[in-house]
């Protein structure tokens, strides 16, 4: 062991391994590095930022699913101002990688604002912009459901970055192909997918909504085939990378998505109910990786046709 | 916070639907009264958040309610291991409870009482203790608090047992210098409104993970957004916005 390669290129930056805790599942890092040494990762996804603070939704805003769990937190960050002066200061003492800086608006003005302000931090790599929150009225998920208000955000965050942006794509639309497309046209360096299903639980109790906002977001192990399917279905239609996630909860989770086409993998609600997650996807790898005689992890990338 | 495995060591009812359940493990990551643990479950996806009723070096007690699959779960197990986030939470803060504090437990509000009141006991301070129920078979843990040296009122609601009202209407006959409480949120703005004095308050919420990372069980309060997982389960009297 210690022979196989786990790196990868996402956009331009290496990677030491593609493992990347997905946006709303590890904040802004600092719980996890009081649990383990950061360093191990890829990288990580923090938390969906906004141009202003939110509290998000009513609650309760979380319900547990077979294999998965709903949430319906929408987006609750301190605002990119905050982030700036606070989060990122104090991720900087206890993680030394480019981080993805993940980015919610309710307006293409608002993306733009918020992409500006992040552009000009040296901690971050990628910018990861959120058009499928489905949490939120009257925001993300319309930009997320068409292929040119996705690809009018997409322009207009371009215009005021020169770090890689990666579009985070909803899988709740009839074509997610087409969305990947546009996206791409407009100037996209990577696509992400998929962000959580919309799902919903009833109370039998109370015959009512769990959910305060009766709908939220579904994710977990249940949605990996979903996601594995989308995932390759989007890798084989686009020239640029796929970071693939939904329901990830294993390096053997990582290795299947990276031979649908995703250059690098992100973890999710995993981290939620096993702190430890993604570490032990890290350290899993190299072995999974032996077990199935993969020298190098770049090699796997889309293997399935 | 730290993540470990617990062996189940006793598991019996109190009660037609509250459990006890006695666990040997490492406890060295509670380091307050009032904080709670999150357990895995065979087959269930979130984890489930248990306040602490009682913690020794290697040996946790926790009280449970009956109300859902996890809990129901729980009540079937005789033996085994669990894997336990333990140490979640902020907890009481007990530097503030001056010469004679109330602690005030509804229902299955009581087991987190039981900690506090048996370090402030160990002090040497006088400590009253109201626990409210709905009716008689319901009752729990009196002996226990007995035991420790409080001066102890039971209410119940249908007066089957002890005083019969509120804990509120038990409260009106102590002179206390503080109060800690925990229970339902009728009781606890029933709480709120009658006390006189400061006070510190446990609430519930449905939570994701249970230490922080996803943003589920946040509430509204004075000096700003809190979780409920996190910055609490417990908040002081002034710092609470009664929002539902």
């Amino acid at each position: 062991m210690g022979e196989v390669n786990t790196k990868v290129t996402l956009c331009g930056i290496e990677l030491d391994n593609p493992v990347i805790p997905a946006s709303g599942t590890f904040g802004y890092g600092y719980e996890f590095a009081e649990l383990y040494d950061i360093n191990c990762l890829g990288t990580f996804s923090f938390k969906g930022t906004t141009k202003d603070a939110r509290f998000g939704n009513p609650t309760p805003r979380i319900a547990e699913c077979t294999a998965g769990m709903i949430n319906a937190v929408g987006l609750q960050n301190p605002g990119v101002d905050k982030v700036i002066a606070e989060e990122l200061p104090r991720l900087a003492q206890c993680f030394h990688k480019p981080v993805m800086a993940n980015v919610s608006g309710f307006s293409v003005e608002d993306y733009a604002y918020t992409c500006a302000r992040l552009d000009k931090e040296k901690q971050v790599g990628w910018l990861e912009v959120n058009v499928s929150c489905p949490n939120v009225h009257g925001g993300g998920m319309s930009f997320g459901t068409s292929p040119e208000a996705a690809a009018e955000v997409t322009a207009a965050v371009k215009k005021v970055t020169t770090k890689p942006v990666i579009i985070k794509l909803s899988p709740n639309v009839t074509d997610i192909v087409s969305i990947a497309k546009a996206c791409e046209q407009a100037g996209a360096d990577g696509i992400s997918l998929i962000n959580t299903m919309l799902g919903m639980r009833i109370d039998l109790r109370t015959k009512k909504p769990v959910i305060a906002n009766t709908m939220g977001g579904f994710s977990g192990a249940a949605i990996f085939p979903v996601a594995l399917r989308m995932v390759y279905q989007v890798a084989h239609a686009v020239k640029i990378p796929v970071v693939g996630m939904g329901g990830v909860s294993t390096a053997e989770d990582v290795i299947e998505m990276m031979l649908a086409g995703a250059t690098a993998v992100e973890v999710g609600a995993a981290n939620l109910v096993d702190p430890f997650a993604s570490q032990k996807i890290v350290t899993d790898l190299p072995v999974v990786m032996e077990k199935y005689k993969i020298n190098s992890l770049n090699e796997i990338i889309g293997g399935v046709k | 916070m730290k993540q470990s495995f617990f062996e189940i060591i006793e598991n019996k009812p109190l009660t037609a639907s509250v459990y006890k359940m006695v666990l040997a493990g490492d406890t060295s990551a509670i380091t307050a009264p009032g904080q709670f643990v999150n357990i895995k479950l065979d087959g269930l996806f979130l984890r489930r958040p248990i306040s602490v009723c009682d913690a020794e070096e290697g040996k946790l007690t926790l009280l449970y309610k009956v109300v859902g699959h996890g809990t129901e779960q729980m009540s079937q197990m005789q033996g085994g291991k669990l894997d336990i986030l333990t140490g979640l939470g902020n907890g009481y803060d007990l530097s503030l409870a001056g010469d004679h504090p109330v602690f005030i437990g509804g229902g299955v509000g009581v087991p987190p009482m039981y900690m506090p009141v048996k370090m402030l006991r160990t002090m040497g301070k006088q400590v009253s203790v109201i626990l409210g129920f709905n009716t008689k078979d319901e009752v729990f843990y009196e002996e226990e608090f007995r035991a420790l040296g409080a001066d102890v009122t039971v209410t119940t609601v249908d007066g089957s047992y002890g005083t019969k009202g509120f804990v509120t209407d038990a409260l009106k006959d102590i002179d206390y210098t503080y109060f800690y409480t925990c229970g339902p949120e009728p009781m606890l703005k029933a709480v709120y409104r009658a006390s006189g004095t400061s006070g510190q308050f446990s609430f519930e919420e449905r939570m994701g993970c249970g230490f922080g990372a996803c943003m589920g069980c946040s509430c509204k309060t004075v000096t700003g957004n809190k979780r409920i997982c996190k910055e609490g389960p417990v908040l002081t009297k002034e710092d609470i916005i009664w929002e539902k």
